[in-house]
């Protein structure tokens, strides 16, 4: 019988630091590898060259992720340090940052905003087209902070994953490995989020004004 | 004849072009018989579409790392 995670225990997870983004492939570049180098000969220089570098992207995820600004700096200092410690693997594309934060009791159960069928496997009931566009929607203030609040009001579980995945674009095999879980987890996770941030902006894209 | 249930399912695979052939043939021929599944269809894809839109724009990379953040962390490593 596998222990259930308690609520309140503090989760650790780890993202890829990575130089690449979604339209780059994930390969070292010349300038990459002669700083891996550098780095493995010690020289300060190339240290402080990788945290310039590679420090603002890995600060937005760790915002992203953990909502706390001193969470983040703490967690991006530990993933400096971390990748110093173990420089001699580090491969220039695939030092991790761990991120350490405390689960939250979810506000609602993520099987309540999930579609619900009839016996022959039919939706329950009607499902409206959508009358406005993500664009239409986010031209509002209140609604761009809407939806920040409902992907920030996702159980945990399902809120990581759907930033990891739609917002950062790591792969499933990557989101997988970020969070210590099994890629079918992810896929499953990342389903039932986008289903319940769909079923949350429901009303709001059926209407002209909210 | 897939199902309402069945199509959700394979929702996830459809939308990242995943779905083996034969699926999405039924996938398909079940949308053009049911708009209740078109439109979840279109409404799944524009929520993953503001998802992103909105939380990009939250956290853009800075343009530069806190002096004070960069110096504690290159510290850190000499302790």
């Amino acid at each position: 019988m596998t222990a259930a995670l308690s609520p309140r225990q503090p989760r650790t997870y780890a993202v890829a630091m990575t130089t690449r983004d979604a339209s780059t492939p994930p390969t070292i570049a010349p300038a990459e590898a002669d700083l891996v180098a550098r780095l493995r000969a010690g020289d300060e220089r190339a240290y402080e060259t990788l945290v310039r570098e590679q420090g603002p992207r890995m600060l937005a995820v760790a915002r992203r992720m953990l909502r706390q600004e001193d969470d983040a700096l703490d967690a991006l200092q530990d993933a400096f340090v971390s990748a110093f410690r173990s420089i001699d693997r580090f491969e220039g594309n695939s030092a991790l940052m761990k991120l350490r934060r405390q689960q939250r009791d979810p506000k609602r159960s993520i099987d309540d905003m999930l579609p619900r069928y009839i016996e022959d496997g039919h939706m329950d009931r009607p499902v409206p087209a959508w009358s406005l566009t993500a664009e239409q929607l986010l031209s509002r203030k209140e609604s761009r902070e809407l939806v920040r609040r409902s992907i920030d009001e996702l159980p945990d579980d399902y809120r990581e994953v759907l930033l990891l995945r739609d917002i950062e674009q790591l792969d499933t095999a990557e989101t997988a490995e970020a969070l210590g879980i099994r890629s079918g987890a992810v896929k499953t996770r990342l389903h039932r989020a986008r289903q319940a941030l769909r079923a949350v902006l429901d009303p709001h894209m059926r209407q002209e004004a909210i | 004849m897939m199902t309402c249930r069945e199509l959700i399912e394979f929702l996830l695979d459809y939308h990242e072009q995943r779905l083996p052939d034969s699926q999405r043939t039924e996938f398909e021929k079940h949308l053009v018989d049911c708009p209740c599944c078109k439109h979840y269809l279109d409404s799944y894809r524009e929520t993953v579409h503001t998802a992103q839109s909105v939380c990009r724009g939250q956290h853009e990379p800075p343009a530069d790392m806190p002096e004070q953040l960069v110096q504690a962390i290159l510290a850190a490593r000499n302790q």
